[in-house]
């Protein structure tokens, strides 16, 4: 709603908070906060608020987190109830910027997947309560579901800091904005997904209606937990589905708190089931579970592939998977210099490089290549690292112990392979998951960390001479989730935005999430779309009836 | 947004129902909007005869109106201010009940709807916070007008109630709920009203964007003053259009209240602007003012015709009516008698017969005519009529001496024409403008009363002996609007529901009007749809984009 000017390379980040961000209410006075931070952070051109906000243009500063906030929920979520695992296993949640235990958190596995998926089954039975619900009724219980999360925006933004190691001024500026504003959107879906009545041949009458498809198993990662559990129950909750959620072992705490939320404001019994378990544990019961009807998984590549197994050989369930990508983000030499590096920056290092869309290959023309390398060096050297409760801090923790060994052994990869080290490439603190901004030049295609997705802050900038050179290296690799070009000219970016085998293409921008718009990948990224009205598909059965009539008439 | 609301006047007053209905389903959702719900309170929505739960709205205090309702916004609302109208004239606003003076409004002229206009098109120029503002934006203030218009709810239904004589628990619990659901549901499309990318021949992109028409007159009637005051700004302003809007000389008092709210929801200077007048001057300056780029007009046949040839002589302006209706409903022998009974009642009687869609021509197959008449007169006499204030009143006072003159004259012309008067007839009470319930039956097809819209309390019966006969009897009338049919049988239900001309038909049930649904005419009844996804088209005007590029690929 509050759009920099974007040519002035400044507000990068700004820019996402701004893109992704705004939900009504929420989103203004975050953005306003956002900028603010941005303009302490980066000393750079403050982006100009030209657009009229619905906040009444009032600019809040952020509000100074805990950095020990209350944890309150931590069993599994079952029935609008909070019951400890069957089990009774617990595991720990680690706060990754100091690796250490937060708390402990009830351990879902099969047996507890089989009571939420009983219940979900129950919420979804002919004549029930949410079957019976007026589309707009479930469209408002998520409108309300916004408001209390927009209520409890700050210590939700808390909570996923703590947990999740993002910066907190990104949490509270990005994440829960965005997570308001996908459940605001298809809140206002709900009574909007209209079937058709269709003209066939001979004396029939034939309509559609768009079904739910009945119990879902939601299986969401770390790395944005609200975020995702938003862009997964919006749709599915606006559609008259019902849940059951698998959070990531990471990550539990703000999907427990949402789920508090879920409660308080109405939504029936058994609708929404969250659970926290391992995925080679409660997430397997749940992908090859016979009375789960759906599927949808967001995380790696890898995984995918087991849950696509999964389906085949237990109940064929629907499945929709948002998965890894090695996305490539061109720059020409037409483009704008300041606004390339500084968007290229924020494409792979946003939220410490823990995107499946980062754009972690960038492919610059051979012209400005130098240049470009020189200043990206420059720029990801003066990247904040630190405490991600510190307002002023841009980059914080990775995730766990696993992810940060992995990532460490890509560096390690690419200086064995030959390309060129240009900064970073180490550990950033003595404690917790830290690792220095990395940027690695004269990268090519066959090594390792131009190939693999490495899910950290490190990029890899590769040279190229020509668009048709540029078009088939960028998409000489299995997955095609995201890209972008950075060009003036428009037959170059019409042609290169049309031979890119990717799901979303960002033209002069990076990372622009809007809940309106379609999110997935072609080929090994994923299959299906989630977000704007294409999300709705993948949570919907198309039931045709036909009618014999006495008599058609047109 | 049901109608059938003669069984919720029941449930309010606490007497038993047989028929719960569409009606309560409306009374029960609103009964427990502001709680936080379980869903179970829409257990028996849209289900006939469906027992009210035990918590239902009747253990409940009823609503009561404002006993004397500060009366704050009399003059133009005209960006965001209020003004005192250029001639310095007023009108008098009267309560219909008692007869007596209400208030004085500010009289709005041509020369207020120039000034009026000037503030909608500079709202609209280009660059202004309305049009650079996101559409989620837009979605998110229609919102928070809900909100506002559901705190200020029992103000409103008392303004209403003294203004227009409704009856007050209708009042509060169908104009209000539908004007609150339509802000709502619109609030949703903001954000999804998509242009499309389309696969030209040659090498083109094509795309088309949806766009504003501009500014836009609307002149809105008295029968259901907020409701439309709803429908007309609604889809307006979620396409991003500016208004300059006229409530009805009768009834101001709400819509001007609602200008109040449209300011304190953040909407900008000028996008919506209120101006009380008559048809003949303001109305007129509208339909024929040369920089309003489209007009709506809800109202009689006649007056849609001057709209329709004024925008002829003007600009062209895009034109929708909602015009007059005299409205079939079909009763067939096989149908659930009694209910049918009671949904003709009140498809006819609900808000005092003052309704477009009011069904006024009541076909009943021959073996059931005698005793449908029969036991429609018994509804007609049970008809509680009084200050519509009073709880337990179903009917309150016709709008104003023009039309209850109008009415008493149709009346005489269905006796003079020799239709039998089952009851009423006459006047009631001893003050205001009461007219009994009537009924008619032994109409036949060439009486004024079975012609003509009376839009007041007087139901005609006629009889019909075959589908044939009483579809080709049902479409012979210049009007389109609405139908009913009453049957169990699947065959006739859509036999007939295809054959007649209307843009509404309702299958066992009538006025069962939802915002999600579409509504407007045929034939002379109107142009163009109000309400659900297609009410955007009415608000929008498509550009296609073409853009040479030099390589087309699929």
């Amino acid at each position: 709603m509050l759009r920099n000017d974007a040519t002035e390379g400044g507000g990068r980040v700004a820019q996402l908070a701004v893109a992704l961000a705004a939900s009504g209410r929420c989103q203004c006075p975050l953005v306003c906060k956002k900028n603010k931070m941005i303009r302490t952070v980066l000393s750079r051109t403050f982006p100009r608020l030209n657009r009229l906000s619905v906040c009444h243009y009032s600019a809040v500063a952020i509000p100074t987190p805990s950095t020990q906030p209350d944890v309150h929920y931590n069993k599994l979520f079952i029935n609008n109830q909070w019951q400890d695992a069957a089990s009774g296993k617990t595991f720990p949640t680690i706060n990754p910027a100091t690796g250490e235990v937060i708390c402990q958190i009830a351990e879902a596995d099969e047996a507890d997947v089989d009571k939420a998926v009983k219940v979900a089954r129950d919420a979804f039975r002919l004549g029930s309560p949410w079957r019976r619900m007026d589309a707009s009724h479930r469209g408002l219980l998520l409108y309300r579901l916004a408001d209390a999360i927009e209520r409890d925006a700050a210590y939700l933004a808390e909570l996923e800091t703590l947990d999740n190691g993002k910066p907190y001024a990104v949490s509270y500026t990005v994440d829960l904005p965005n997570v308001v504003k996908c459940f605001r959107y298809y809140a206002g879906w709900a009574d909007k997904w209209e079937g058709k009545t269709i003209p066939i041949d001979g004396d029939y009458f034939c309509y559609t209606r768009h079904e739910p498809i009945g119990v879902c198993g939601q299986i969401i990662p770390w790395n944005f937990p609200l975020l995702m559990q938003a862009w997964k129950l919006g749709p599915a909750l606006a559609t008259g589905n019902t849940v059951v959620m698998k959070v990531a072992e990471q990550t539990p705490l703000t999907a427990l708190y949402v789920a508090s939320l879920i409660k308080e404001v109405g939504f029936p019994e058994g609708v929404v089931n969250i659970l926290a378990g391992m995925g080679p544990s409660a997430g397997a019961a749940i992908a090859r579970h016979m009375d789960v009807d759906k599927v949808a998984f967001t995380g790696s590549t890898e995984v995918g592939h087991l849950i696509q197994q999964a389906s085949g050989s237990s109940n064929l369930k629907k499945v929709t998977l948002e998965l890894g990508g090695k996305s490539p983000n061109i720059i020409l030499s037409d483009a704008n210099m300041e606004d390339a590096v500084e968007q290229s920056h924020f494409a792979l290092f946003f939220n410490q490089g823990q995107c499946c869309c980062a754009g972690s290959r960038t492919y610059v023309q051979a012209d400005i290549y130098d240049e470009f390398v020189e200043r990206s060096v420059e720029r990801a050297k003066r990247r904040v690292v630190g405490n991600p409760f510190d307002l002023k801090t841009e980059q914080g923790p990775q995730v766990d112990q696993e992810q940060f060994n992995k990532i460490l052994g890509y560096i390690s990869s690419g200086k064995r392979e030959g390309a060129k080290l240009m900064c970073g490439g180490g550990v950033a603190a003595d404690r917790g998951y830290f690792i220095q901004p990395t940027v690695f030049g004269d990268v090519e295609d066959n090594m390792t960390i131009a190939r693999e997705e490495i899910f950290g802050p490190v990029m890899q900038i590769l040279k190229f001479k020509t668009l048709e050179e540029v078009v088939t290296r960028a998409n000489d690799t299995k997955y095609g989730l995201a890209a972008a070009v950075f060009t003036k000219d428009i037959d170059k970016a019409n042609y290169v935005s049309n031979g890119l085998r990717a799901g979303t293409i960002w033209i002069n921008c990076y990372d622009v999430f809007g809940a309106q718009a379609p999110f997935g990948g072609y080929k090994a990224s994923g299959n299906g779309r989630e977000l704007g009205e294409y999300g709705l598909d993948n949570y919907t059965e198309i039931k045709t009836v036909t009618i014999k009539v006495p008599q058609k008439n047109s | 947004m049901h109608y059938s609301v003669c069984v919720n006047t029941h449930a309010c007053t606490g007497k038993t129902s047989s028929s719960g209905g569409v009606g309560n389903s409306f009374f029960r959702y609103l009964g427990h909007q502001q709680q936080a719900g379980n869903g179970c309170n829409h257990q028996g929505l849209n289900q006939n005869h469906q027992p009210q739960p035990a918590d239902g709205p009747e253990t409940q205090a009823l609503p009561m109106p404002i006993p004397d309702p500060p009366i704050q916004y009399t003059k133009l609302f005209i960006n965001n201010e209020w003004h005192e109208s250029g001639s310095g004239r007023k009108i008098p606003v009267y309560n219909p009940a008692t007869g007596k003076l209400l208030c004085e409004v500010e009289e709005a002229d041509s020369e207020d709807v120039d000034k009026a206009v000037r503030s909608a098109r500079a709202a609209f120029q280009m660059g202004s916070p309305w049009r650079s503002m996101d559409a989620s934006d837009r979605g998110q203030l229609l919102n928070r007008l809900a909100d506002l218009v559901e705190r200020d709810r029992l103000l409103l239904a008392t303004l209403e109630a003294l203004d227009s004589g409704k009856v007050f628990l209708m009042a509060y619990f169908v104009d209000l709920v539908a004007t609150i659901k339509t802000l709502r549901y619109y609030g949703g499309w903001a954000d999804k009203i998509h242009g499309k990318t389309i696969p030209v021949d040659g090498d083109y992109f094509t795309y088309t964007r949806h766009e504003p028409i501009g500014v836009c007159g609307q002149i809105i009637p008295w029968n259901f003053p907020v409701m439309m005051f709803a429908w007309k700004i609604a889809p307006a302003l979620c396409c991003g259009n500016t208004v300059v809007i006229k409530p009805a000389e009768q009834t101001p008092l709400s819509a001007l209240h609602m200008a109040a709210l449209i300011k304190e929801a953040g909407f900008p200077p000028g996008v919506v602007n209120v101006v009380p007048g008559y048809g003949q001057t303001a109305g007129c300056a509208i339909s024929h003012h040369m920089d309003i780029d489209k007009v709506a007009f809800t109202g009689s046949t006649a007056v849609g015709k001057l709209i329709q040839k004024a925008a002829g002589d003007s600009n062209l302006k895009r034109v929708t009516l909602e015009l007059g209706g005299k409205n079939p409903n079909i009763v067939f022998a096989d149908c659930d008698l009694q209910y049918a009974v009671e949904q003709a009642h009140s498809g006819l009687f609900f808000n005092q017969g003052q309704c477009c869609l009011a069904g006024s021509r009541v076909f009943v197959e021959e073996p059931i005519y005698q005793e449908f008449v029969c036991r429609s007169v018994e509804k007609a006499r049970s008809k509680v009529l009084g200050n519509p204030l009073q709880p337990g009143v179903d009917q309150g006072p016709q709008i104003d001496q023009k039309q209850f003159d109008k009415i008493m004259e149709l009346i005489e012309s269905g006796k003079r024409e020799g239709a039998t008067l089952e009851c009423g007839g006459s006047a009631w009470g001893q003050q205001g403008l009461f007219i009994q319930p009537t009924v008619f039956s032994n109409v036949t097809d060439d009486m004024r009363i079975a012609k003509e819209e009376i839009f007041g309390p007087v139901q005609q019966i006629m009889c019909f002996r075959s589908i044939h006969e009483v579809i080709q009897r049902a479409n012979a009338t210049h009007y389109g609007l609405a139908a009913g049919v009453f049957t169990s049988d699947i065959d006739k239900a859509l036999t007939v529901s295809s054959a007649l001309q209307a843009g509404m038909v309702w299958v066992n049930c009538y006025n069962a009007m939802s915002v999600q649904c579409p509504f407007g005419g045929f034939k002379m009844s109107g142009n163009g749809r109000e309400l659900g996804e297609y009410a955007l088209q009415e608000y929008t005007e498509v550009k296609a984009v073409t853009i040479k590029i030099s390589q087309k690929n699929s």
